[in-house]
């Protein structure tokens, strides 16, 4: 109760209810105390309630509590009791000076809120801006690399420099080539993701033989150049399956395409697929794995890890989750306990009864 | 003469097999480097007579790699980026790099950009006396000739464009100029800049809206290019 009280900041309504009911309470507890201690003292006991009232309520509430209280020590504590009289000169003195601390209290600790809440939104802007930035400079980066080798490639072909030998040409116009597929697969990634955003992710489903596909990827990932060695488990025979065939093809190819960019050369990437309820498909790797505290954020569009010194959008990864979650399944990350990551996506199997392989 | 030596600094390997491939067709020597670590052992350990830097490296930003160079390396640093913010541009000049070159870049620019930082080296002192198509520049007779005739120029005129010249091909930060024109207390009022160039535009300029030897580097500064 006392943290939802301070921290959660309770509404308006609720607000002046807690401010009378804290008073009141405080009051009660300074009447079954009176015998002990001066009334001068309940005073500054009070106007301690106001106070701790006035670190995290709104101006009106903590006026009331203010005034509310005022009048409180008048009744029921300043000689002759239970008269809103006064005696002395001085406990009049006293009493009205109470009700200005309490009010000044009260705004003074309102106005400094004001200013520290301004100064948080200040800050807030200025880390999205900051943040908006390193998006748009990795996106360029990303966006330009392929186009200045594409540019500088063809503006050496055009030239025809006698100097350039035809392994030279071969070379140039393969690295056109894998520029325009890195290009592609970027805009590819950009446009999915905007889909994503947008909500109306509807999954196509249609019958699919998910080992063809795979092997399919994988052979998509290599002729792309990766030089990890991919190794492939599945359990046989893998059942047809029903599910988006275009949307499963993006997300292995951007968990292969992730494990082959953040792995030595030399790493195996190891992809098992098998189906009971579930269709299981995971991409593990024997690279350094993944710092534990950032696996949560990982699946975050345009999240990169802090460390990394690897160019990239952060898109991959949230496309990945975004296209799982549209077929019904989940992902996830896990470090393996021998290193290494491993990706595991689920998706809800409906599965054929036609056997794959049977007599057609 | 003999090659010059070339060393590229860039993370991205599609650019580096790029320019390596670019530069050797035409007569240089290249050295690659992928990180800015490496890059620094290489350059001095052998030093190049020009570097290809680019900004966005791994371990350490581009600039940092420039300032480190700067207080040993003369010969120059010509930037390549696929930043095109001024700021990061000014950032780089005032760092000490000669050129900024921004990712994609033409070949035919890049290797003239090369073509003029190297030239400056090699003589050390601009040849005092500069010919275009139809204008000539003596700077020891502080003459200007156009079409053959000579160009009355004010002596803050005279002066802009000598300084401009004298640093051929490279582009001058419009702080810079302002500061070794009117002095430090000048150094916001780029009004002044902007009036100076427009009339010495057109002066010299068969276009001045066209201009082929005073050129605007936007939001950077002016260069002197002379074929």
């Amino acid at each position: 109760m006392n943290k939802d009280l301070f921290q959660n900041k309770p509404g308006l309504r609720w607000q002046y209810f807690y401010s009378v009911l804290i008073v009141i309470t405080v009051s009660l507890l300074c009447y079954g105390l009176s015998q002990y201690l001066g009334y001068r003292v309940i005073a500054l006991i009070l106007l301690l309630a106001v106070s701790i009232i006035a670190i995290s309520f709104e101006i009106f509430p903590v006026l009331l509590a203010a005034a509310l209280s005022a009048f409180i020590w008048d009744f029921f504590f300043i000689p002759p009791h239970f008269t809103f009289h006064v005696a002395s000169t001085e406990d009049a003195i006293l009493l009205i000076m109470y009700f200005i601390i309490a009010m000044v209290n009260a705004v003074l600790t309102y106005r400094i809120r004001k200013v520290e809440k301004l100064a948080r939104l200040r800050q807030e802007r200025a880390k999205a801006v900051k943040l908006y930035n390193t998006l748009l400079n990795s996106l360029s980066h990303e966006l330009r690399t392929p186009i200045a080798t594409i540019i500088g490639a063809t503006d050496n072909l055009q030239e025809d420099n006698k100097n350039l030998t035809e392994e030279n040409k071969k070379q140039l116009v393969a690295e056109i080539a894998k520029a325009s597929v890195r290009l592609n697969q970027q805009v590819e990634n950009l446009l999915n993701s905007s889909r994503i955003e947008s909500g109306f992710l509807q999954p196509r489903k249609d019958w699919c033989d998910v080992e063809e596909l795979i092997h399919a990827v994988i052979k998509r990932v290599e002729e792309d150049g990766v030089t990890q060695q991919i190794k492939i488990a599945i359990q046989s025979p893998l059942p047809l399956i029903k599910l988006d065939k275009g949307m499963l093809e993006q997300v292995l190819l951007n968990l292969l395409s992730n494990a082959s960019r953040h792995t030595p050369q030399d790493a195996v990437i190891m992809v098992r697929s098998s189906c009971n309820h579930f269709l299981l498909i995971s991409i593990e790797d024997n690279g350094k794995g993944f710092p534990e505290e950032e696996i949560p954020f990982v699946f975050n569009k345009f999240y990169r890890l802090k460390q990394t010194t690897i160019s990239g959008t952060g898109l991959g990864l949230s496309i990945v989750k975004g296209f799982t979650e549209a077929m019904g399944g989940t992902v996830e990350l896990q470090n393996k306990p021998e290193g290494g990551a491993r990706f595991t996506v689920k998706l809800p199997a409906e599965k054929s009864t036609f056997k794959k392989g049977a007599d057609e | 003469m003999n090659k010059a030596e070339i060393l590229i600094i860039d993370d991205e390997p599609q650019i580096r097999r790029l320019l390596e491939i670019t530069l050797h067709s035409n007569n240089y020597v290249v050295n690659l480097a992928a990180t800015a670590k490496d890059g620094l052992i290489m350059a001095s350990n052998h030093p190049p007579d020009l570097i290809l830097l680019d900004l966005g490296l791994p371990d350490k930003s581009g600039h940092d790699v420039l300032k480190s160079l700067r207080q040993w390396y003369t010969n120059p640093v010509i930037i390549l980026s696929v930043q095109h913010d001024e700021e990061d541009i000014i950032a780089a000049l005032d760092n000490g790099a000669n050129d900024y070159l921004g990712k994609p870049f033409r070949t035919g620019e890049l290797l003239a950009r090369i073509r003029s930082a190297l030239r400056t080296v090699a003589t050390d002192e601009v040849d005092p006396v500069l010919r275009g198509n139809d204008l000539e520049i003596d700077l020891t007779t502080r003459t200007v000739k156009k079409n053959g005739e000579l160009v009355k120029l004010t002596l803050t005129e005279y002066s802009l464009l000598a300084l401009l010249v004298r640093n051929e091909g490279k582009v001058l930060t419009h702080q810079y100029l302002l500061r070794a024109i009117w002095g430090p207390g000048f150094i916001n009022q780029s009004q002044y800049l902007r009036v100076f160039i427009a009339q010495l535009r057109k002066k010299i300029e068969t276009d001045p809206n066209r201009p082929e030897y005073l050129l605007t580097e936007s939001g950077v500064g002016y260069r002197f290019v002379i074929n």
